[in-house]
C-alpha cells in the first residue's frame, strides 16, 4: 500500500499512466501489437521493438532538451541541427556506390556529433554571454541550419552505400537489438550518470528557479546555460547520426523536420515545465516513446493520411489533459476517497 | 583535406547567409547567364527571365541545368533568379524582369495560389507568361500563354499498367489468396502531384480488364520522404508481412527508404515484393541494378529544350497548347545499369 | 464607542497536517488603528488571507457591519471595502506606475482604457501621499520603498473601509515611515479601520489602539495599547514568563576583535552606485554599516563580494591585493554575503532545505566534485540543529518555510562554507522578534567563538547599537563617519546620518 501511494504520487506517475493507456489501446486493437519474434538472423522483430528503434532519437534529442527547458530556455535548433550532423556523417563517408568509404566511418561520426556541438555552443554563446533570448537566438540556427546542411550536401541527397553506416541503426550482425536502443540507453545512462555524481541537475534547477540567487550563491550562471546548449548540441549531434543511418542517408530537407516541437511536446508531456526549474529525465524519456508510440499507432491503426494529423492531435490533446493539473485533482480527490487504508479490497490485492 | 577545405567554405557561406538573412534583403538577382552564343532566331537575341524555386533536391538540380543549358543551345540570354522556397521572391523577381522589359517570362510556382496581381502586371506589359513543372490557380487563365510539366496522371496509370504487364508476364503468384496485394506510399497530402499519381493507377486499374486480380492492401502518406517512407512501410510489414506483393511509391525516396524497411523484415525487395516507384533519381537505378527494386517510372526534370521551344514559338506569334508535356520514360530494372551512365540526375 | 465594523468569530482554517488557525475570534472597529501580533508561524497572515479571500475557512464567521459575508476572492473582498497591502510588494515590475495602481480597474472611455485619466488620477492619489514621480514610467525606475507607498496608493483607491497593511514598513527608512503613519492616522481619521502587522514594536505602539495576539493559531487575548506593557506583550507572543523575556532582551557581551587585519578596503567604489569607501576588518570583529536606503550599504557589500566590480580604489585581503570581480573569487577568500533581498536573490524557493544548504558550499566545491548525499545529509542536519531551523524536514521546499527560518537557511548555506567573512545585509527584516535576537546572538557569537569577521547591515538602529564594534556610517553613497566602542549610540548615528559633527 505504502509503495503504491509513493508510485502514484511520484512525478513519473501521470507520463507512466499516458504512455500505459496508449499501450493498452494498441494491445486490444492492434493485431499482435505485442508479438516479438526471432529472425533467422537472429533478431528480435515487432512493432514493440520498432517503437523503441525509432523514439530513440528523440529520446536522446529530449535529454538535451529537457536541461535547457529546465534553464528557463528553449532550442528550437536541433532539428536543423540534427540535419547539419546528418548532412556532415554523410559527406564524410561519401557516397561512393561501390561502398568505399573516402574517411574512416569513426572519423565521420567524431565530426558529425562534433559538428552537433559546435552549433551548440553557438547557441550557448548568444544565449549564456550575449543574452539573446533563447528562442530568438536558437531561431538563427533553426533558419540557417538547413541552409548549411544543404550547401554540404550540394542540395543532393547524398546516399552512403557503405555497410557499416548502416550498423549504427540497424543491427550489428549478432545482436538480437537494433544499435539505436543501445545508444539511447547509453545517452540515458550519461545523463544518469551525471545527475548522481555531478551537481549538474542541481544547478541546473537552481539556474532555472531563480539566477539571481544562484549567482548569489557563488554558482556560474553564464557557464550552466552555455553548457547546457552545448550539450544539446551534442545530442542533436548523436540523433542526426541516428536519423540519417536508418536512411542510409543525408536528406537535408526532411531530416530532424520538426523534431524540436517533438522534443519539446516529450519534455512537457514528461512533467517538466516550460519555465523552468524542477525537471524530469525519466518522464522526457517516456514522453518521448509515448511520441512515437502514438504515431506508430496511427499507422498501424491505418488512419487515412488525410486524417492523420487531426487524430494525432487529438490524442495529443488527450494525453496533456490527462496530465493537466485539474485532472490531478480529480485524480487526488478519488484517490482519497477509493483508496482508504481500511479498504479490504485493496488491502487483497496489495498483498496478492 | 579536400573535404575539409569544403566544409570550410561552407562555414563562411553560411555565416554569409545569416548575415544576408539578417538585413531583410534576399530578392536574389541570381547569377545571369550572359553566355549568348551563336545568333539564336537571327536578329534580335531573345532574352528570358527565368524563376527557379531553389535547389531542393536532385531533381530539382537537374531541372534548373538542363533549363540553363538549352537556353544557351538556343541562344536565349536567361535571367535566372533563384527564389530560396520563398513566394515573395519570386514575386520580386518577376517585378524586376518586366521592369527590365524582358521578351519573356518563365518561371517554377511555389505555391498554387497568389499569383494572380503580378501576372496582370506581366500581361499588362505585354510580355508573355510560361509556367513550368508545376501548377497554378489562378481566375483568369489568359494571364500565361502555356503550361510546360509533367503529367501526373499519366505517371500513374504508367505505373499500374507496367506492374499489370510485369506480372503476367512473370507469371508471378499472389503470395496469399487470390489477388496480388498492393500498399501504397503516397506523397504529400493535398499536393498536386500525389492527386494526379494516385488518380491515374486507380483509374487504370478501374479501366484494366483483370482489375480485379488487384486489391489495395493499405495507402498512407510517406510525406515524399525517405524516413517516413520506411517509416509506414515498417508499420505496413507488421501486420501484413506476408501478404504483401507490390508496393507502388508514389516517389523514389519512398521505395529506397521502404526497401531498407523491406530488408530489415527479413524479405527480398524486388523479389518477394514487387517494387515500383515514380521519378528516376540515380538512387533508384543503383537499388535496382542490385536487384533491390524493378522498375522506375520516370518524371522528367529536363524541360529547358521544350521551354524554349515553346518561348520561342510564343514569340514568333505561333500558337501553342495550354499544356505541353514532357517526354516520360519508363525504365525497369533490366535496362538500369546501362541507362545509368546517361542519367543527368 | 466607536461602532464595529468587523467581527470574525470562532474561526478555523486547516492545512494538510496543520490546524493553521482554531476558533480565533477577531473584532476591529471603525476609525481604529489594530495590531495583530504574534511570531511567524502564529497565524496572522492566514487570518488575514481567510478575511481577504485567498483562502476559504473551514468553521467561523465573518460580519462586516453585522451582515454575514464569505468574500471566496481578492475581487469580492475589494468589493465589499477590504484591502490589502502585503509584505511583499506584489505589482508588476514592468508595468507603468498607473498601470499599477489601476490594475483590473481601469478607468474606461467608449469601451477603451482613457490613459489621461488614469495617469491624472494616479498622480493626484499619490500626491495625497506625498510621493511626487512620473507615473508613466514603469515600475522598476523605482526603490523598494516608492513601490511600498505605490502598493498603499492602490489599496487606498479602492474606496476601501478595511485596509490591512501587512509588515508596510520593513522595507522602508524612518522618514518613509513618518510620512506612511501620517497617512494611516489620516485615514483613521476618516473612520476606515486599519489591521497594522509589523515586527517592530515601537512602530506598533507608536500607532496602533489596540492588539490582538496570537499564537500558533490560537486567540491569546485582544488589549488596549496603553494597558499592556511591552515586555508583557513579548510574554504573550512567545509563550514564555515575564521573567525569560526581560533574561531575552539583556545584551550579549560584545565580541573583542583581534590585531589581525582581515580585509582592507580603500576607496572603493563603482561607477554609478558607490562614490568612496573605506574599510578595515579584524579578525572577531562585528562591523556595521548604518545609513538609509541607498546610502551605499548595500552597494560596499556588493563590492566587497563581487556582485559588482569596482571601478576604482583597492581590496586587500589577508595582506594581498585582491581582484573580487565574481562572486566565486570572494567564496575562495572565504566571504559570505547574505543578500538584502531574501527572495529574489536569496532562496531557490523550489528547491529543498537541503538543497538550499549545500548550494554554495557545491558551487565552490565545483560541479564535478559531488557531495556525497550521506554527507549532504549531515552538513543540513548540523545546520538545522545549530541555527534551531524549524522544519519538517530537511526535504521540505524552502517556499514553504516561514521568512525568519527562510533567513536561517540562508545563513547556513553561508556558515556550511566555513567562511572568514559573513556579510549580513538586512538579516532580520520581516522577522519576528525572538529569531532576530537569536540571529544577532548568533552574529556575535560566531565573531568571539570563531573568529569569524561579521559586517551587519541593518536599517534598525537598536539592533546595530546591539550588535557591533564599529559603525560605519554611510550617506550620498559615501562614508560619512566611523564610530567605535562607546561612541556607538542612535544619537551619534542619526547625527551623523543628518549630516551634523559626528
Amino acid at each position: 500500500m505504502e509503495k503504491l501511494k509513493q508510485f502514484t504520487s511520484s512525478s513519473l506517475f501521470l507520463p507512466i499512466v499516458a504512455l500505459a493507456v496508449l499501450l493498452i489501446f494498441n494491445a486490444v486493437f492492434v493485431d499482435g501489437f505485442l508479438h516479438i519474434q526471432l529472425t533467422e538472423d537472429g533478431r528480435l522483430y515487432g512493432r514493440l521493438i520498432d517503437i523503441l528503434n525509432r523514439s530513440s532519437s528523440l529520446v536522446i534529442l529530449s535529454l538535451g532538451m529537457t536541461f535547457v527547458i529546465a534553464t528557463s530556455g528553449i532550442d528550437i535548433s536541433v532539428g536543423a541541427v540534427v540535419a547539419i550532423s546528418a548532412a556532415v556523417v554523410c559527406t564524410f563517408i561519401g557516397g561512393r556506390g561501390d561502398g568505399i568509404p573516402e574517411h574512416p566511418m569513426v572519423l565521420a561520426m567524431l565530426a558529425a556529433v562534433g559538428a552537433g556541438v559546435v552549433c551548440g555552443i553557438w547557441n550557448g554563446l548568444l544565449v549564456a554571454k550575449f543574452k539573446i533570448q533563447a528562442v530568438v537566438a536558437t531561431l538563427i540556427l533553426m533558419t540557417a541550419g538547413r541552409g548549411i546542411a544543404q550547401l554540404m550536401t550540394e542540395g543532393q541527397i547524398i546516399t552512403v552505400y557503405y555497410k557499416p553506416f548502416s550498423y549504427i541503426s540497424g543491427t550489428i550482425p549478432g545482436n538480437i537489438l537494433p544499435t539505436t536502443i543501445f545508444i539511447a540507453a547509453a545517452m540515458v545512462l550519461l545523463v544518469v550518470f551525471l545527475m548522481k555524481k555531478t551537481s549538474i541537475g542541481l544547478f541546473v534547477q537552481s539556474v532555472g528557479i531563480n539566477p539571481t540567487a544562484s549567482r548569489f550563491s557563488g554558482i556560474n550562471v553564464t557557464l550552466v546555460i552555455f553548457l547546457v546548449y552545448a550539450f544539446s548540441g551534442l545530442c542533436a549531434g548523436v540523433s542526426g547520426l541516428i536519423e540519417s543511418s536508418l536512411i542510409r542517408a543525408a536528406d537535408a530537407n526532411n531530416a530532424g523536420l520538426n523534431m524540436e516541437m517533438d522534443a519539446i511536446l516529450a519534455v512537457a508531456l514528461g512533467g517538466t515545465l516550460l519555465s523552468g526549474g524542477k525537471f524530469y529525465i525519466g518522464g522526457s524519456v517516456i514522453g518521448a516513446i509515448t511520441i512515437q508510440t502514438l504515431t506508430t499507432t496511427m499507422y498501424a491503426l491505418g488512419v487515412s493520411a488525410d486524417q492523420l494529423p487531426v487524430v494525432k492531435a487529438i490524442a495529443v490533446i488527450a494525453i496533456c489533459l490527462i496530465q493537466s493539473k485539474r485532472c490531478q485533482e480529480i485524480f487526488d480527490k478519488w484517490k482519497a476517497r477509493h483508496m482508504q487504508p481500511d479498504n479490504p479490497e485493496e488491502k487483497a490485492v496489495n498483498k496478492a | 583535406m579536400k573535404n575539409l577545405k569544403k566544409l570550410l567554405a561552407l562555414l563562411v557561406t553560411g555565416l554569409m547567409l545569416i548575415a544576408a538573412a539578417g538585413c531583410g534583403d534576399s530578392a536574389g538577382s541570381g547569377s545571369a547567364s550572359k553566355a549568348a552564343s551563336g545568333s539564336g532566331s537571327g536578329g534580335k537575341q531573345i532574352t528570358m527571365g527565368f524563376s527557379q524555386i531553389g535547389a531542393e533536391s536532385e531533381w530539382r538540380t537537374a531541372n534548373t541545368e538542363s533549363i540553363k543549358q538549352a537556353a544557351k543551345d538556343a541562344g536565349i540570354n536567361l535571367q535566372f533568379s533563384d527564389a530560396q522556397q520563398k513566394q515573395e521572391n519570386q514575386i520580386k523577381a518577376i517585378r524586376s524582369f518586366i521592369a527590365q522589359g524582358v521578351d519573356v517570362i518563365a518561371f517554377v510556382p511555389i505555391v498554387e495560389t497568389g499569383w494572380d496581381t503580378v501576372l496582370k502586371e506581366a500581361k499588362d506589359a505585354k510580355i508573355p507568361v510560361i509556367v513550368v513543372d508545376r501548377d497554378v490557380k489562378l481566375n483568369d487563365d489568359s494571364l500565361y500563354v502555356a503550361k510546360i510539366g509533367t503529367d501526373s496522371v499519366a505517371e500513374g496509370k504508367k505505373v499500374f499498367n507496367w506492374i499489370d504487364e510485369y506480372m503476367a508476364k512473370q507469371n508471378k503468384q499472389p503470395r496469399s489468396g487470390n489477388q496480388y496485394n498492393v500498399v501504397i506510399l503516397e506523397g504529400t497530402v493535398g499536393s498536386s502531384v500525389a492527386i494526379g499519381r494516385e488518380a491515374g493507377f486507380k483509374d487504370a486499374m478501374a479501366a484494366a480488364q483483370d482489375g480485379s486480380k488487384y486489391n489495395i492492401l493499405a495507402s498512407q502518406t510517406g510525406e515524399f520522404t525517405r524516413q517516413k517512407g520506411q517509416e509506414v512501410m515498417e508499420s505496413f510489414l507488421k501486420s501484413d508481412r506476408d501478404k504483401i506483393d507490390i508496393l507502388f511509391a508514389q516517389n523514389d525516396d519512398m521505395a529506397l527508404g521502404a526497401i531498407q524497411a523491406i530488408e530489415a523484415a527479413g524479405l527480398k525487395p524486388g523479389k518477394d515484393i514487387t517494387i515500383i516507384s515514380i521519378d528516376g533519381v540515380k538512387g533508384m537505378f543503383q537499388a535496382m541494378i542490385e536487384g533491390k527494386s524493378n522498375c522506375t517510372v520516370e518524371c522528367n526534370p529536363l524541360q529547358g529544350p521544350l521551354l524554349m521551344e515553346t518561348a520561342k514559338k510564343v514569340l514568333n506569334g505561333e500558337s501553342v497548347d495550354k499544356l505541353v508535356y514532357v517526354d516520360e520514360g519508363i525504365f525497369p530494372a533490366d535496362v538500369a545499369e546501362k541507362t545509368l551512365p546517361e542519367r543527368k540526375y | 464607542m466607536a461602532n464595529v465594523l468587523l467581527e470574525m468569530r470562532q474561526i478555523d482554517k486547516i492545512f494538510p497536517g496543520v490546524r493553521a488557525l482554531s476558533k480565533v475570534d477577531f473584532t476591529l472597529r471603525a476609525g481604529e488603528i489594530h495590531s495583530l501580533m504574534g511570531e511567524n508561524g502564529a497565524g496572522k497572515s492566514t487570518l488575514v488571507k481567510v478575511l481577504t479571500g485567498v483562502y476559504g475557512r473551514d468553521g467561523g464567521t465573518i460580519l462586516l457591519d453585522g451582515k454575514e459575508t464569505t468574500p471566496r476572492t481578492t475581487k469580492e473582498a475589494q468589493e465589499c471595502g477590504i484591502s490589502t497591502v502585503y509584505q511583499e510588494v506584489n505589482l508588476c515590475s514592468n508595468l507603468t506606475v498607473a498601470e499599477n495602481i489601476f490594475i483590473g480597474r481601469q478607468p474606461k472611455k467608449h469601451g477603451f482604457i482613457d490613459w489621461t485619466t488614469m495617469n491624472k488620477r494616479a498622480a493626484e492619489l499619490l500626491q495625497r501621499l506625498s510621493v511626487r514621480i512620473d507615473v508613466t514610467k514603469t515600475l522598476d525606475h523605482y526603490p523598494v520603498a516608492v513601490q511600498q507607498m505605490i502598493a498603499i496608493a492602490r489599496a487606498v483607491d479602492v474606496s476601501a473601509r478595511i485596509l490591512i497593511l501587512d509588515e508596510p514598513t520593513s522595507s522602508l527608512d524612518e522618514q518613509e515611515t513618518q510620512k506612511l503613519f501620517t497617512i494611516i492616522r489620516q485615514l483613521k481619521k476618516q473612520g476606515m479601520g486599519i489591521i497594522f502587522i509589523s515586527h517592530f514594536l515601537d512602530q506598533v505602539y507608536e500607532l496602533c489602539d489596540r492588539i490582538t495576539v496570537l499564537r500558533n493559531g490560537k486567540l491569546i487575548g485582544a488589549y488596549d495599547v496603553d494597558k499592556l506593557p511591552k515586555f508583557e506583550l513579548i510574554a504573550k507572543m512567545v509563550g514564555k514568563s515575564l521573567s525569560d523575556v526581560q533574561d531575552f532582551e539583556k545584551r550579549e557581551e560584545k565580541s573583542q576583535p583581534s590585531e589581525e587585519m582581515f580585509l582592507e578596503a580603500s576607496h572603493i567604489g563603482c561607477t554609478g552606485s558607490l562614490v568612496d569607501m573605506d574599510v578595515a576588518i579584524h579578525k572577531g570583529e562585528v562591523i556595521g554599516f548604518a545609513g538609509l536606503l541607498g546610502s551605499g550599504r548595500t552597494e560596499t557589500a556588493e563590492l566587497l563580494f563581487g556582485i559588482h566590480e569596482i571601478t576604482h580604489g583597492a581590496i586587500t585581503v589577508n595582506g594581498k591585493k585582491m581582484h573580487i570581480k565574481e562572486p566565486m573569487a570572494a567564496m575562495k577568500q572565504k566571504i559570505a554575503f547574505c543578500p538584502e533581498d531574501r527572495k529574489s536573490s536569496g532562496i531557490i524557493e523550489d528547491l529543498s532545505v537541503r538543497e538550499n544548504i549545500i548550494l554554495a558550499m557545491q558551487a565552490k566545491d565545483g560541479m564535478f566534485r559531488h557531495i556525497p548525499y550521506k554527507e549532504q545529509v549531515k552538513i543540513t542536519d548540523d545546520c538545522i540543529k545549530l541555527l534551531n531551523i524549524k522544519v519538517s524536514s530537511r526535504e521540505q521546499l524552502i517556499r514553504n518555510l516561514s521568512g525568519g527560518n527562510q533567513q536561517k537557511v540562508i545563513i547556513a548555506r553561508w556558515l556550511a562554507t566555513q567562511p572568514e567573512l559573513l556579510i549580513l545585509d538586512e538579516p532580520t527584516r520581516g522577522i519576528d522578534v525572538g529569531t532576530k535576537s537569536e540571529i544577532q546572538k548568533m552574529a556575535i557569537t560566531l565573531a568571539k567563538k570563531r573568529g569569524m569577521c561579521v559586517i551587519f547591515i541593518s536599517s534598525e538602529m537598536d539592533e546595530m547599537v546591539r550588535t557591533c564594534t564599529k559603525l560605519i556610517v554611510l550617506r550620498d553613497r559615501r562614508k560619512v563617519a566611523e564610530l567605535e566602542n562607546e561612541d556607538i549610540s542612535s544619537e551619534n548615528v542619526m547625527r551623523a546620518i543628518a549630516g551634523g559633527e559626528g
